[in-house]
């Protein structure tokens, strides 16, 4: 057999290939790029969340050096440039469409949120645009503004579009509501739990950024940008906004640095930078500064929830009731509507055997930047929920926390397993992945941990959470039943050159998933190529046939099984050649890892023998199979994945200074078949991070009426070094069932387990001091007043 | 315009720069060194951080015309002319310690400052204290630090090469 040596294919720990450009400032980011001619776009930004815009004066900044032209929201409106558009509807309870209003690239008559573009500036140089932009004179009538959503449902409340009269985007529901008030009503214990889920901002570490081309003898635009998914926006932005046909449009996504989610969404600065280089005739670049980027870039979370659980008297869970406001912000988002329903309430069976469900979700338009899908999208919102309200269950009906649980998991052979909120869960050993935490992190020996804090003045406590989340959200034809206005398939190319190395063309995107590397170790697994040979091209819509990018943890559960059904294709076609140069019958040749035998005989051809055959056809069955040997794969998959497992988290509380910090992190995780182990743990590690980071730390603040404070990294506590700790973390696999790979997803799981893990530990220190809930983030402040004012009430 | 003299990874340049421009922008947008990122507005993510005479700087926070005479190394003056990574360059990659690569320049910049200020080696909380400057959303720092003290034990003579992850 000829393996690769040494072992670079799935399972291999491979250092990644583009770590040598990151490394050496080789990458190649989008403000990296200058384009011949290049000029440079500033933002004019609404400093209020709520104003009418009486008129914008723009002659003086025009008369200002270096300007080349200034557009306003009505110049847009005269050439009929549509609103940006969203991605998913949902219906209301009654069947109705949700409420859809406009959102115009630049205000419209209106700002409705702190940040809204109104005018944009094009100069020579981006000091000079943005000199221009304070000399930019707009009349606004301040309006009465809302931020929250419960005040914004309120009779009264200003209204954010006169198109979605009380702020109601939608009011959706799912479940059996009368299945779920019978098993109410036959409950031995009903419990009740209230919870905000903080509104985060993503931050990802570049700035958002755009460069806008027209070349005026083509006809051709291109658009670079830093987005998780291209081929998305040269249709949302060709289709919807620009009327510019995809043939005529490029966009580039070139190294991206970081997303979670916050470039999924198609942004107005895109299509302005486009549609203005047109008008210029020059390229324009404009890159966010961070503090437009907090006011700009989608937000997550922000749900406001009410859950009750009902049990018999044996503590087995009968039913579940929820109800949930998300914020919208000011306008829809790519994908906000989908994120509160379809992957919030569906997951609200967790990983319980939960008979009954019902949910119902009011998405709330206020004066806030939109909200959309942050790292893990619905999920850690549901998981949230769902395990902390275990916790309060657990301690109210006077059970141990893990053996209810346990007592209420989907057991290893309920699968496939059919939720009563619309999923079947393929495969999962829940059991499996808690006791392995259990183990890992030395629960047994809690106590005597605690003791040993307790001496040193220390409030020490341990929290669990077992989750399951869905990944690679599919099939087509289902999501778009519910509302999605895509496909949800990933493209695959594989094209095997003359002498043998690879190319691959992929529609999944990495801005730091590390694909270069996992992608070629799906071609050195099955076709045998040194993963040096094999170059994963992503990002370009000119290279790459179509794509649906990356998002929800698909890149591998859908992009990976596109590539693994076109390397089918490579090796199919390979053994029709290889049958023809060894005299055999295809039926005899047999393949693995790069070589093409003769079953039961030492005949064997290589891929590089076959590829060079493809290529120069002389000794060829070129009556009955084409030269080449490229293979272009859609994989639509037919259910979603299923990761889960089990985190557990142990804080110490400083009681003299609220402060929270966390000692030990163990994260078990079921992601499937694991391609590159030290990739999943990073994948894992940083999710964890930004789920301590919700929990402990981040938080969106906006006033009542929708000014933005934690407007900078000054004011928004983004994680440190020295605010986390080491993360341990472990797979155990049970494979997806669906997919030829079977391979789940992991790059959510962190962010979706770990915060009601790390808030399970700050009650559970906290309960000497007759503590609940607290909510999240656990800030000293928030700590220190409990302990404080419980100290004072007991004096 | 003004005129600055400065010696760039090893190559002494005269360039003339506005009295606003950043050490940043003159580095990223005149010199195209493009390997030295901004990632914020408020001096706190340190994408941005380069060598200046033996200190870590964030170039953001610097303008060009302060940079008379100054002898600057950024990522891109790291790695030796044969393409052979500096450890701390070799230890990110063998642990990890880095994902979308987008801090990673200024990670490293620091890092390296980190350790040469602190001989006597450096334990987890004094290199996670350290890199109070640095801003990382991906990785949660684990592989950072593992990497920092891998580099750590090269650079101060403690081993002669980057202790594999796998140990």
């Amino acid at each position: 057999m000829n393996v690769v040596q040494p072992f670079e294919g799935i399972g291999a720990s491979v250092r990644r290939k583009e770590d040598f450009r990151f490394l050496q400032g080789h990458g190649h980011f989008t403000d990296d790029i200058n384009r011949p001619g290049q000029t440079y776009a500033v933002m004019l930004r609404s400093p209020h969340a709520h104003a009418v815009i009486n008129a914008i004066d723009t002659a003086a900044a025009k008369a200002m050096p270096g300007v080349k032209a200034i557009f306003v929201g009505t110049d847009m409106a005269a050439e009929n440039i549509g609103g940006i558009p969203c991605g998913w509807q949902i219906h209301n309870k009654d069947g109705s469409p949700m409420a859809e209003p406009m959102h115009p690239a630049l205000a419209l008559g209106k700002v409705r949120h702190v940040g809204d573009p109104v005018a944009v500036v094009i100069a020579e140089t981006r000091a000079q645009a943005r000199d221009a932009a304070e000399a930019i004179l707009v009349d606004y009538t301040p309006m009465p503004g809302v931020s929250q959503t419960e005040a914004a449902i309120r009779p009264g409340a200003p209204q954010v579009h006169d198109a979605a009269p009380g702020n109601i985007c939608y009011d959706w529901h799912i479940g059996d509501r009368a299945a779920m008030e019978a098993a109410f009503a036959g409950a031995a214990r009903v419990v009740k739990f209230e919870t905000t889920n903080n509104r985060l901002v993503p931050n990802a570490m570049e700035p958002r950024a755009a460069i806008g081309e027209f070349d005026p003898h083509s006809g051709d635009y291109t658009l670079y940008t830093t987005s998780q998914n291209p081929h998305v926006i040269r249709l949302l932005m060709g289709a919807f906004v620009l009327h510019i046909p995809e043939s005529k449009l490029r966009v580039v996504a070139p190294d991206v640095g970081g997303g979670f989610g916050s470039k999924i969404y198609h942004y107005a600065e895109e299509a302005i930078v486009t549609w203005a280089a047109a008008k210029v005739k020059r390229p324009i670049k404009w890159v966010a500064e961070r503090s437009e980027s907090f006011m700009s870039d989608a937000h997550g979370r922000d749900h406001v929830s009410t859950a009750e659980l009902a049990l018999d008297a044996s503590g087995k869970i009968l039913g579940l009731k929820v109800h949930t406001l998300a914020n919208m912000g000011a306008y829809l988002s790519t994908f906000a509507p989908c994120v509160p329903t379809y992957l919030y309430a569906t997951l609200l069976s967790g990983v319980y055997s939960t008979p009954v469900i019902y949910a119902e979700v009011k998405a709330v338009f206020t004066n806030t930047v939109p909200v959309d899908a942050y790292r893990g999208a619905g999920r850690p919102e549901a998981t949230y929920l769902l395990e902390r309200l275990m916790d309060v269950a657990a301690r109210e009906a006077g059970l141990d926390k893990v053996e209810f649980r346990r007592r209420n998991f989907i057991r290893p052979d309920q699968f496939p397993y059919q939720t009563p909120v619309a999923l079947q869960y393929d495969s999962g050993n829940y059991h499996a992945t808690l006791d392995q935490a259990l183990v890992a992190s030395g629960w047994g020996d809690f106590e005597s941990r605690r003791a040993e804090s307790k001496v040193r003045g220390k409030l020490r406590g341990i929290g669990i959470s077992t989750y399951v989340e869905a990944c690679g959200i599919a099939p087509s034809a289902v999501v778009g039943s519910l509302g999605a206005r895509a496909g949800l398939y990933e493209v695959g190319t594989i094209r095997v050159h003359p002498t043998g190395s690879v190319t691959v063309l992929t529609g999944a995107h990495s801005h730091g998933q590390g694909h270069e590397t996992t992608f070629a170790q799906l071609v050195a697994d099955k076709l045998g190529v040194p993963i040096a040979n094999v170059d994963i091209v992503h990002g370009d819509t000119a290279k790459v046939p179509f794509g649906m990018g990356t998002y929800g943890s698909r890149s591998l559960a859908v992009g990976g099984s596109a590539m693994d059904k076109a390397m089918d294709k490579i090796v199919a076609k390979g053994k029709r050649i290889a049958a023809h140069l060894m005299e055999a019958s295809v039926e005899d040749v047999e393949f693995e890892r790069g070589t093409f035998r003769v079953a039961g005989t030492d005949k064997t051809k290589t891929l590089t023998d076959i590829s060079l055959a493809a290529y120069v056809p002389h000794n060829y069955p070129i009556d009955e199979i084409e030269p080449g040997l490229e293979e272009t794969a859609f994989y639509d998959p037919k259910n979603f994945t299923y990761p889960g497992g089990c985190h557990i988290c142990e804080v110490e509380i400083d009681p003299e200074t609220g402060k929270v910090a966390v000692l030990n992190f163990t994260a078990v995780d079921d992601v499937g078949r694991v391609i590159n182990p030290m990739i999943v743990e990073g994948q894992v590690q940083g999710g964890v991070a930004q789920g301590i980071g919700q929990a402990l730390l981040e938080a969106a603040i906006y006033d009542a009426e929708g000014q933005l404070i934690s407007g900078s990294m000054m004011d928004y506590t983004m994680p440190r070094a020295d605010d986390l700790p080491m993360v341990s973390v472990a797979t155990h696999t049970t494979l997806c069932t669906h997919n030829p790979l079977g391979v789940k997803g992991c790059g959510e799981v962190g962010a979706i387990g770990s915060p009601p893990a790390v808030m399970n530990a700050v009650v559970d220190a906290l309960t000497a001091y007759g503590v609940r809930h607290v909510e999240m983030p656990a800030t000293p402040d928030k700590i220190w007043n409990i302990i404080h004012g419980h100290r004072m009430a007991a004096e | 315009m003004p005129q600055v003299t400065l010696t760039v990874n090893g190559t002494k340049q005269t360039v003339e720069v506005e009295t606003r421009t950043l050490l940043v922008d003159l580095l990223r947008e005149q010199l195209r060194l493009t390997g030295t990122h901004v990632g914020c507005d408020t001096s706190q993510c340190g994408a941005c951080v380069v060598d200046m005479g033996g200190d870590s700087v964030k170039a953001c926070t610097i303008l060009a015309v302060q940079c008379e005479g100054a002898s600057i190394t950024t990522i891109e003056g790291l790695a030796a002319a044969d393409g052979t990574l500096h450890p701390m360059q070799e230890a990110f990659r063998e642990y990890h310690a880095l994902q979308c690569g987008f801090c990673t320049p200024g990670m490293v910049m620091s890092a390296i400052d980190l350790v040469n200020k602190n001989p006597g080696g450096l334990t987890e909380k004094e290199i996670r204290e350290g890199l109070e400057g640095n801003l990382c959303r991906c990785t949660g720092y684990h592989n950072i630090v593992k990497a920092i003290a891998a580099a750590c034990d090269v650079m101060q003579g403690r081993r002669t090469e980057i202790a594999s992850a796998a140990e």
